[in-house]
C-alpha cells in the first residue's frame, strides 16, 4: 500500500517568513514526498520564484511539483470583497505536491481533483475534494 | 512596499513604451501549446522565413529565440514593428522519463531535461524586458492550470499588456468558450497557428494590444 502524507500549513506558519523562507519551507516539505496544504496563498512574485527555485532543484529523482491555488471567494462582492481585502493572502488554499506523487491537479471553480501517479500495481488512484 | 515601487517603475516604463514604435513582443505559455508554431506563422507571413523547430516532444524550444524588426501592416494601412521573442514553455515539473517515452535515449533525455529547466528560468527572467505579451494556451487542455494563472498574474502585476490566444481550435477537443470563461478579464481569441485559421483576427488583436 502506498502512503500519502498531507502536511497542513497554517498561514501563521509562513506569515513572518521572507519570500525566500516561505518558498524554501514549502518546497522542502514537497521534497520530502509530502503534499502541502497551505492555508491562503503565495504572492504573485513568490509563485514565480517558486517555479524558478523548483527548476533549479530538478534532478532525475526530484521531478518538480504540481501546484494549484483554490480561492472560491475570489469573485466575491460587497462584504465578501471587503473581507478578502482585509484577509489578503490568507483566503483560499494552496496545494503543492511532488510531481512523483501528484500527477496532475485539475480544478474548476467548485471542485478540485488530485490525480495520483500510478502505483506498482499499475492502478491510478484519484482523490476528490468538493467545495 | 517593494512591489509598490516596482509597479510604479513599471508603469513609468510602460508609458514610455506607448510612444515607442518598435516594441518587444513576447510569446509565453506552457510547453506544447504552439508558441513556436505561432512564431513561425508570423515569421512566414511577414519575413518569409521560419523561427524555430516544432515537434510533438515537449520543451523543443529550450532557449529564447528572437527575430528582430518584424513589420506588420493592418488592412487600414497602420504599421507595427516589433521584435518577436519566442520563449521556452513554462512548467513546474520536468521528468526526463517523459522524453524517453517520446523516443529519446536516456542520455539525450537527461540532457534535454536539464536544458528545459534552464529554459523555464530564462523565460521568467525575460518577462521584465517585454513591452507586450501573447500568452498561447492549448484550447484542448484544462485552462485552470496554475502555470497559466501564475503567468497571467505576474504579467498583470508588471502592467504588461496581454493577449490570450487559445490555439489548436482546429481540433475537435478544443473548448475556446471554456478558456474565455476562465479568463474573462482578458481578450481571448481562438486560432489554429498550424493551419493559419483566424490568424487575421490575431494580427488585428496585436494592433489593439500595442496601441
Amino acid at each position: 500500500m502506498k502512503k500519502m502524507i498531507l502536511r497542513i500549513v497554517p498561514y501563521a506558519e509562513i506569515e513572518n517568513l521572507s519570500s525566500l523562507g516561505r518558498i524554501r519551507k514549502l518546497l522542502n516539505i514537497a521534497k520530502e514526498n509530502k503534499i502541502v496544504l497551505l492555508q491562503g496563498r503565495l504572492k504573485n512574485d513568490e509563485e514565480e520564484e517558486l517555479i524558478k527555485t523548483t527548476m533549479e532543484e530538478i534532478t532525475p529523482e526530484f521531478k518538480g511539483i504540481e501546484h494549484s491555488v483554490i480561492n472560491p471567494d475570489q469573485n466575491a462582492k460587497g462584504i465578501g470583497k471587503i473581507r478578502n481585502f482585509l484577509l489578503g493572502n490568507r483566503t483560499g488554499f494552496t496545494i503543492i505536491g511532488p510531481a512523483s506523487i501528484v500527477k496532475d491537479i485539475k480544478k474548476n471553480p467548485t471542485k478540485i481533483e488530485l490525480l495520483m501517479s500510478e502505483t506498482k500495481k499499475g492502478k491510478k488512484s484519484k482523490s476528490r475534494r468538493k467545495r | 512596499m517593494i512591489s509598490f515601487f516596482r509597479s510604479l517603475v513599471n508603469r513609468f516604463f510602460k508609458n514610455l513604451f506607448r510612444g515607442k514604435r518598435h516594441i518587444k513582443l513576447g510569446i509565453y505559455g506552457p510547453p506544447n501549446a504552439g508558441k513556436t508554431t505561432l512564431a513561425n506563422s508570423i515569421c512566414k507571413d511577414w519575413l518569409n522565413e521560419e523561427m524555430g523547430k516544432v515537434t510533438n516532444i515537449p520543451h523543443e524550444t529550450r532557449e529564447i529565440q528572437i527575430k528582430e524588426k518584424i513589420n506588420i501592416k493592418s488592412k487600414d494601412g497602420k504599421e507595427l514593428t516589433f521584435s518577436l521573442v519566442d520563449t521556452p514553455g513554462i512548467a513546474t515539473k520536468i521528468d526526463y522519463e517523459d522524453f524517453v517515452k517520446a523516443g529519446l535515449k536516456v542520455g539525450e533525455a537527461k540532457k534535454r531535461a536539464k536544458e528545459a529547466t534552464k529554459g523555464v528560468i530564462e523565460s521568467i527572467r525575460w518577462l521584465d524586458d517585454m513591452d507586450a505579451v501573447v500568452v498561447v494556451l492549448d484550447s484542448t487542455k484544462d485552462p485552470y492550470n496554475q502555470v497559466n494563472v501564475t503567468i497571467l498574474g505576474n504579467l498583470e502585476a508588471r502592467n504588461i499588456p496581454v493577449l490570450v490566444v487559445g490555439n489548436k481550435v482546429d481540433l475537435r477537443k478544443a473548448k475556446l468558450k471554456k478558456l474565455q470563461n476562465a479568463f474573462p478579464q482578458y481578450d481571448v481569441i481562438g486560432i489554429s497557428a498550424k493551419y493559419g485559421k483566424k490568424i487575421e483576427d490575431f494580427y488585428d488583436a496585436l494592433f489593439v494590444l500595442t496601441k
